[in-house]
């Protein structure tokens, strides 16, 4: 019943896209994280004037699909072509892989600047006071303080983001993108065997994601090493 | 700004109300795929929960594959595999084209299956909040397993779970425009049509934006009221 020749066929189709996807993944991830920090910093102070575009803008990507945030930045930007050439971003929002990167960075960073700001807000407030009492400045009670607390809080619940951002990066296949899930699904419609290329596929996308959650895993017990527990 | 009023204008001539109509298409598929998804997670949740091997290990399967494969292959296992099928009985019948499967029921048991995963978790989460207590004091009673079930566990379990299920649904609102790939004229790709049709991209994806952004905004306050409404009486933090 199980077919290894076709599985031994279509698996290194399948990985020659893995470098896009994590490419894609890697890149998204990355920007929309120092974008969230910024964005989770920048709401600590409660100067409405940041604060309000910020909780709109994390409102706004956060309500509403990624599909519709990725053809409105494509298609719906291109409309805009002679503007943006006169600004000389055209080759930028021309392109669909830069596209797909900038939809996902910024519905990451919506996501992650929340998990972040509530980690921020997490720090016990005795630790700043004692900080400022040592005579650190702000920077440098964020650097050595806050920020290492902070982020070591987040892990558990930025990798849950992580994950959705890998799975998140297959809609670049409907802007033309071929990785893994675009070339899965063009394998789908030649051999109608849905299936096997479904079980393939999806074998790739659970060891990256089993591949990051051990990482970060790790990560976070070798940051808390007096806090060791199954 | 006047031209994008009347493209978006609900009379003649205007795509309002093909739009308004889609949305609602989109709101049927993501209630009945979220209610679809409550019985699997239910199920998967009992599965994890059981002291035996084989249903834990099922569910947990489960669990694994549709959280971490992403939503739009499992989309496409479901229509093209189905339809595959499907065209194998049609080829037996005697029939000899491709037979697509129905795409509003493709969509809502790939929402189901997809959301069933998510709910799993917070089902099980919930029902290991609930007091041991109440467990002892239900066999006092001489309750059986079903009326403990139904009398004591599951509603004071839905109040933990309701803020679960409130982010759960948030998802199944935003997955559903994936649908739209397999050609299910939902607010997604009535939105494809008509950006299509006008050569107006920018106006229609903000529109659908709009819509979506609405939908979740209303439905999220319906689900804060029910957690008001659950905790009524109850102090907690």
């Amino acid at each position: 019943m199980i077919d290894f020749a076709f599985f031994v066929e279509i698996i290194p189709t399948l990985l020659s896209g893995l470098p896009l996807t994590l490419q894609l993944a890697g890149l998204s991830i990355g920007i929309g994280f120092a974008l969230a920090l910024l964005l989770a910093l920048a709401q600590q102070g409660n100067h409405r004037m940041l604060v309000w575009p910020i909780r709109s803008f994390v409102a706004v990507f956060r309500g509403t699909p990624l599909l519709v945030q990725i053809f409105l930045i494509y298609y719906g930007l291109g409309q805009f072509r002679p503007t943006l050439q006169a600004v000389g971003l055209w080759w930028l929002f021309r392109e669909p892989y830069w596209c797909a990167i900038i939809a996902l960075s910024l519905n990451t960073a919506a996501y992650g600047s929340e998990i972040l700001r509530g980690a921020i807000q997490g720090v016990p407030r005795e630790l700043v006071e004692a900080a400022s009492a040592f005579g650190m400045t702000r920077l440098q009670t964020l650097r050595l303080v806050v920020l290492p607390l902070a982020l070591r809080q987040a892990i558990p619940s930025y990798s849950n983001e992580i994950i959705l951002m890998v799975k998140g990066t297959s809609l670049a296949s409907i802007v033309t993108l071929m990785e893994v899930t675009g070339i899965a699904q063009g394998l789908i419609s030649q051999t109608y065997r849905a299936v096997e290329v479904f079980v393939a596929a999806g074998a790739i996308y659970l060891t990256i994601n089993f591949t990051i959650i051990s990482a970060l895993n790790a990560l976070e017990t070798w940051l808390t090493p007096y806090r060791v527990r199954a | 700004m006047t031209d994008a009023l009347h493209i978006l204008s609900v009379g003649k001539g205007g795509w309002g109300g093909a739009l308004l109509l889609a949305a609602g298409v989109t709101f049927a598929l993501s209630v009945l795929g979220f209610l679809l998804g409550a019985l699997f997670g239910a199920v998967a949740a009992g599965g994890r929960l059981s002291t035996r091997a084989l249903p834990s290990w099922v569910a947990k399967g489960y669990g694994t594959v549709f959280r971490g494969v992403p939503d739009l292959l499992t989309i496409y296992l479901l229509y093209y595999g189905g339809s595959i099928a499907l065209t194998e009985i049609g080829k037996f019948f005697g029939s000899a084209g491709f037979v697509g499967l129905p795409t509003f029921a493709t969509g809502v048991l790939a929402i189901g299956i997809i959301s069933g995963a998510y709910q799993a978790e917070v089902y099980r989460g919930a029902y290991l909040a609930v007091d041991l207590g109440q467990f002892e004091a239900s066999k006092a009673l001489g309750l059986s397993r079903f009326q403990l079930l139904r009398l004591v566990i599951v509603p004071q379990l839905m109040r933990h779970a309701l803020p679960g299920l409130g982010n759960v649904w948030q998802l199944v609102l935003k997955d559903s425009a994936l649908i739209s790939v397999i050609g299910l004229v939902e607010l997604m790709r009535q939105s494809q049509i008509g950006a299509g049709s006008m050569r107006e991209p920018f106006v229609f994806y903000i529109a659908a934006a709009t819509l979506y952004f609405l939908i979740a905004t209303v439905t999220g306050s319906v689900f804060r009221y029910g957690e008001a409404r659950a905790w009524r009486g109850m102090v907690h933090a």
